[in-house]
This record gives C-alpha cells, sequence and structure tokens, in this order.
C-alpha cells in the first residue's frame, strides 16, 4: 500500500546522511563482494578444470597393473586387455598399452638424455579430437597407426623441443637414434605451453609399445589407457577391467582402475567443500553487517518516535508501520549488495586476470576467466534483500508496537 | 438519532505506585453531529485523558464510548487506528507534520492509509489544501512554512479523510495570538460548513469560540453548557458552589 512512499523515503534517508548510511551499508558491502570474488574465482577454477578434462576426454580410464609382489611371474599380455575391447564394444573403444621411461636418443653428435619416451598404441592418439590422451595436438606428419604398432616399426613421433633442438624445424623423415636403434621420425607435436626446457613437458618421444618394452628391456605392461564409448560408460568400463585382472591375479591389490570422470568429479567435490568453507567465512561478514542494520533501524526506530506517533494516529495499523521499516532496512541493505555486487566484480575480473596469467602459463595454455554467475550475483543479491528483511523485522516490530499516545509525546 | 459522541460513565484509572488515580472519573458526556465544543480544564483535570479516549487512541478502563454508534472502548490496537482513519482528524499543538514529506504527501497520509489509490489520493489532498489556501505549497517541506501555515496544513490533513469529528488539541498554543485567532476562525468556518469540532485546550479566552463547553476538573465534569454563560468561565477552585450545578447543567447542550 504505501511501499513506494516507504521506499523513497528510505532513499531518501540514504542520501542525506551519506556516511552513516556507508558505514551501515559496508558490513553487507564486504560480505557480498567477498562471495562474489570467492564464487567468481571457483567458477573460473572449475572452468579450467572442465576444459583440461575434456581436452583429456571424460572417457578415459586408466588401469595401473602393480603385479602380485610376490615373485610369481604372472605376466599380462597387452593382447588379452586388447581382447576385453573387442569383447565389449558397446563399453569399451580403445585400448593403449603405456610404457613410460627416460631414453638417451643421439642425432648427429648431439646426446639427448632427459627425453621422456612413451611406448603405446595407435589408440593414443584419438580421432575424434586429434588430439593425444594427454591432450597433445599433432604439428607435422600422423601419429602411430595400427600397422606401425602390430608390426613393430622403428618409426616415433616427437616432441616440440627434439623437433627444434635436434632438427632444427625439420624433422620429418628423419632419423634418430634411441638407445642405439635408428628410428624414422613420421610425425612433430605441437608445442604445449611454454616450457621447453630439456626434459620440460615438451621433451618426448612416442613409439609402438612393444619396441619401447624392447628397448627398456622389459616385458611388463605397468599402465593401460583405455578409453570408453562415453563418459557414461566409463563406470562400466571400469568394472569390465577390474572384473578381469581380478580373474588373472585372484588379487584385488595387484592393480588399480580410475577413471577421468571420477577424478573430475573428486577435484570437483573437493574444490566444492573449500568455496563452501570459503563462502561460510565470508558469510559471517554478511551476519555481521546485519547486526549493523539491525542497530541503525532501532536508533532510526528511536529517533523517529514521533512520526510513528503520528503515523499512528492518522490511522496507520501495526502492519503498515512495520512494513515502512523493514522496507526500508531491506532498501539499505539491498543497496549495499548492489555495491558489493559491482566490488566484487571488479575485484573478481582483477585479481581473476592476475591469476589466469599465472595459471595458465603452469597449465598448458588453459584459459582462466573468474566471471561471477549470474545465480551468484542473484543469489547474493536476494540474500542481502533478505538480511536488511530479517534483521530489520525486529525494530520495525518494535515501532509497530509503540504506543501512539507515548510516541506523540516524545520529544 | 443516536449522538455522534457518547460517553457513558467513563473511568480512566492509572496505577502510580500503591494508589489509583482517577484521571477520568464517570464522565457522562454528548456530542451531537455539527457542534461546536470546547472541553476545557487546567493541567491535571483529565481533558488530555478525554481527548485521547474521545480519539481513540486510548481505551477506557471502565464505562462505554459509542462513536457513531460503535462502541470503540473495547477495540484492539488496529481496529482503533482504522476508527481514527476512518472518523477522526487530529489537530496538536506542534502541527505533528512529518518533516521529510512535503506538504502535499504530509496531507495525503490519512488517505494512504485508507487504501485510497493515489491519483484520488492526491485530489482529495490537493482540494484539501485549497480549503486552507495552502495549495500553491504542495511541493514545500514543513519547514520551510511559517507556523501558522503549518497549523493550516495539518487541519487540510485532517479534513483530508473526510472525518466526522474534527479533534483539535491546543491548536492555537504555539501560535502567536494573531495567527491563533485565524486557526480558530477557520475551524469555527469549518463548523459553518457542517464539520463537528471539539477544541481542547486550557485557555477560557479559546473555549469562548464554542458554541458550548465542557469544562473538566480532577476527572469530573463540573460544568457543560452554553459557551456564553459567564459560569462556564468561572475559573474552577475560585468557587466551591460551581460544583453545585452541576448535575442540572449537564445535558444543556445536547
Amino acid at each position: 500500500m504505501n511501499a513506494g512512499q516507504s521506499f523513497r523515503l528510505a532513499i531518501k534517508a540514504l542520501t542525506t546522511s551519506k556516511m552513516r548510511s556507508l558505514l551501515t551499508m559496508l558490513g553487507i558491502i564486504i560480505g557480498v563482494a567477498s562471495v562474489i570474488v570467492i564464487l567468481a574465482l571457483g567458477n573460473g577454477l572449475q572452468g579450467m578444470i572442465n576444459e583440461q578434462v575434456d581436452k583429456l576426454g571424460i572417457n578415459l580410464v586408466q588401469t595401473t597393473v602393480y603385479g602380485r609382489g610376490d615373485g610369481t611371474t604372472m605376466l599380462l599380455d597387452p593382447k588379452d586387455m586388447e581382447q576385453l575391447v573387442e569383447e565389449h564394444p558397446d563399453v569399451l573403444s580403445g585400448m593403449s598399452p603405456y610404457v613410460g621411461t627416460v631414453a638417451t636418443l643421439r642425432h648427429g653428435d648431439e646426446k639427448y638424455d632427459k627425453t621422456s619416451m612413451y611406448g603405446v598404441s595407435q589408440v593414443m592418439f584419438n580421432n575424434d579430437t586429434q588430439a593425444t590422451l594427454n591432450g597433445e595436438t599433432l604439428a607435422q606428419g600422423r601419429f602411430l597407426s595400427y600397422l606401425d604398432v602390430e608390426r613393430r616399426q622403428n618409426v616415433c613421433v616427437i616432441g616440440a623441443y627434439l623437433a627444434q633442438e635436434a632438427f632444427r624445424g625439420e624433422a620429418l623423415g628423419q632419423t634418430l637414434s634411441i638407445n642405439g636403434s635408428s628410428y624414422t621420425v613420421i610425425g612433430v607435436l605441437d608445442q604445449d605451453g611454454d616450457n621447453m626446457e630439456e626434459g620440460g613437458p615438451n621433451d618426448l618421444i612416442y613409439l609402438p609399445y612393444e619396441n619401447a618394452l624392447e628397448l627398456m628391456g622389459s616385458r611388463q605392461v605397468a599402465l593401460y589407457l583405455f578409453t570408453s564409448t562415453s563418459g557414461d560408460t566409463a563406470a562400466q568400463a571400469k568394472e569390465i577391467i577390474d572384473g578381469m585382472l581380478f580373474d588373472f591375479f585372484q588379487d584385488e591389490y595387484a592393480y588399480y582402475t580410475t577413471t577421468m570422470a571420477e577424478q573430475a568429479e573428486l577435484i570437483s567435490a573437493m574444490m566444492g567443500v573449500a568455496m563452501a568453507v570459503l563462502v561460510a567465512i565470508a558469510a559471517i561478514s554478511l551476519l555481521v553487517g546485519g547486526i549493523g542494520i539491525m542497530n541503525i533501524m532501532l536508533v532510526s526506530v528511536t529517533e523517529r518516535t514521533r512520526e510513528i506517533g503520528i503515523r499512528k494516529s492518522l490511522g496507520a495499523k501495526r502492519r503498515d508501520i512495520r512494513s515502512q521499516f523493514v522496507i526500508e532496512a531491506g532498501t539499505t541493505s539491498a543497496i549495499g549488495g548492489l555495491l558489493g555486487i559491482a566490488l566484487g566484480w571488479l575485484l573478481a575480473t582483477g585479481v581473476g586476470s592476475l591469476i589466469g596469467a599465472s595459471l595458465s602459463s603452469q597449465m598448458g595454455g588453459a584459459t582462466f576467466s573468474a566471471t561471477p554467475t549470474f545465480g551468484a550475483v542473484a543469489i547474493s543479491f536476494g540474500v542481502s534483500v533478505g538480511i536488511g528483511v530479517l534483521f530489520g523485522y525486529l525494530p520495525a516490530n518494535k515501532a509497530a508496537k509503540l504506543n501512539p499516545i507515548d510516541a506523540l509525546r516524545y520529544d | 438519532m443516536a449522538h455522534l459522541i457518547e460517553l457513558r460513565n467513563v473511568f480512566k484509572i492509572y496505577p502510580m505506585g500503591d494508589e489509583q488515580v482517577h484521571a477520568l472519573d464517570g464522565i457522562n458526556l454528548t456530542i451531537d453531529q455539527g457542534e461546536f465544543v470546547a472541553i476545557v480544564g487546567s493541567s491535571g483535570s483529565g481533558k488530555s485523558t478525554a481527548m485521547n479516549i474521545i480519539g481513540c487512541l486510548d481505551v477506557p478502563t471502565a464505562g462505554t464510548y459509542r462513536l457513531g454508534g460503535v462502541d470503540v472502548s473495547t477495540m484492539d490496537d488496529d481496529q482503533q487506528a482504522e476508527i481514527r482513519n476512518k472518523m477522526l482528524g487530529f489537530i496538536f499543538q506542534q502541527y505533528n507534520l512529518i518533516p521529510k514529506l512535503t506538504v502535499l504527501e504530509n496531507v495525503e497520509l490519512p488517505l494512504l492509509y485508507a487504501g485510497v489509490p493515489a491519483a484520488e489520493r492526491r485530489e482529495r489532498a490537493v482540494r484539501s489544501l485549497e480549503r486552507v489556501g495552502l495549495s500553491s505549497k504542495q511541493k514545500n517541506l514543513p519547514a520551510q512554512l511559517a507556523g501558522g501555515q503549518q497549523q493550516r496544513v495539518s487541519i487540510a490533513r485532517a479534513l483530508a479523510g473526510d472525518p466526522s469529528v474534527i479533534l483539535a488539541d491546543e491548536p492555537t498554543g504555539a501560535l502567536d495570538s494573531r495567527t491563533g485567532r485565524e486557526v480558530l476562525g477557520f475551524l469555527k468556518q469549518l463548523n459553518r460548513e457542517g464539520d463537528t469540532v471539539v477544541l481542547i485546550t486550557h485557555d477560557n479566552s479559546i473555549a469562548t469560540k464554542a458554541d458550548r463547553i465542557v469544562r473538566l476538573q480532577d476527572g469530573k465534569i463540573i460544568y457543560d453548557g452554553d459557551a456564553h454563560d459567564p459560569r462556564a468561565v468561572v475559573q474552577p477552585g475560585e468557587a466551591g458552589e460551581e460544583r453545585a450545578p452541576e448535575g442540572a447543567e449537564q445535558e444543556v447542550g445536547a
């Protein structure tokens, strides 16, 4: 009924005593700004993680084989794992053994002995995303093919570091020596991130896994990368793989399978907890802000006792007076909320670009943008109005219950 | 026809320590539509308590008060507020305008609480300000007006809701004698136009502007009758025999 006038009066009261209003709203401003910053940064981080997961593929399933460790020579044949993929085409779409070590390479007179060497199959390269299961993309040439792997060809795909340092960019078709054997370069990977150090993330080489096992003098494949048909079948894939491995080893501690979906979920859950804690701390500021508003509203009710008496004598009912003061408290905190949202947005953008710059160089060019979601902004605004109304209610009720005779006599 | 205001055997008793103070001690009073009545008494006579009860700001401890035929003596807070809004227009000694609201908004207040739509509210408030000759000041704040003008704004506010009774509590108390006379003249004019006016004052010279005087002393009515009767203005306590005609005179003006 008199909401419009109450609102206008509240604005008038806020603008006539700016210092007092600012101090009243400060708690709400700080609280809302912190919540916005935290949610925006969390949102940015989550986005970055999602980007990474998408890059690697949400359908990635990783199995580590430890063996029974009792000296028995129970060797799991990679062909058995391949068999698994053939038996479950609706769940599993591919498998690559993953044999990693540090190799010694030679090209001409130069020696490179910090290069990471990975023995894999053609499945390591995802034709859909045109990237390896580690997220690397091809700059030149092609990845290992089925025949390369099946026939154990002496071919390799090299990282950007070797292409630049050993071949001055002209690597395709050239040969290099790995632990004494000669290999032909059939593909070159794109540079990943800024780190071009020897032994860094760009100093790597892919070759067929059986060649790698031979070069290492090993027969044991310790890690298998599977791809499931989709992110949804990843859990089912894990069951199938674990079932087969249990049948083989009769020991559930001989292997460990984890899915990307599971890991992403775990990271998200951990981040969710961390964010909830931070938001809870920021919420304390909102609580203090609410108490500040309650305090100033109690002062306001006392200051305006006579006005309340006048209004009551003219026919204002309890609910009229109550809603007037509740609206005033709500308006105060709503304006505080708006200021807090603006401040939070500025801070999030500033801090976000700083963090984004440092993170993206570390995390291989992943983009980071700390933008508060519409939901976060809407909820912050709603909560600040809610706090005003909640903490304004007590003073408003006190005003509503004033006796008109006493209130009129008040000076 | 029923009386507009009808107090029957009204008591207002306040506890004060171990004793009980009878602010009103068995009042019987009726006022009809179109009357101009002054309730007179010195401080402590009970006239403020009478004004609070007639104004529905307070309820009697015992007895009944019927306003416009409705028993309002047992109403709760909000019901009283509604009655005040519909039936009563207040004029206070200190004007009691809300300083942050413009003249027009002040006059609109009773209509606001009556739930009158905005356009009609504005129109009626402007009309009310025209009656007191202040429609040109509607955008001003009360503090920008002289005392007499502020009191006229409060009269306009009292009139805006079209009340049955105008209740003026020492309306000239804060004004110089010339502006005071103006305001009284104004009340008289309103009465001639048909409004019922109840004036509460301690000042005999003001009370005599009314048609009828009700004199209170120690919570009792000691005179009720024609304002031009010499007995109406005799100071209470000057002559003990003033109590004698009380019963005989009580209903004279009714």
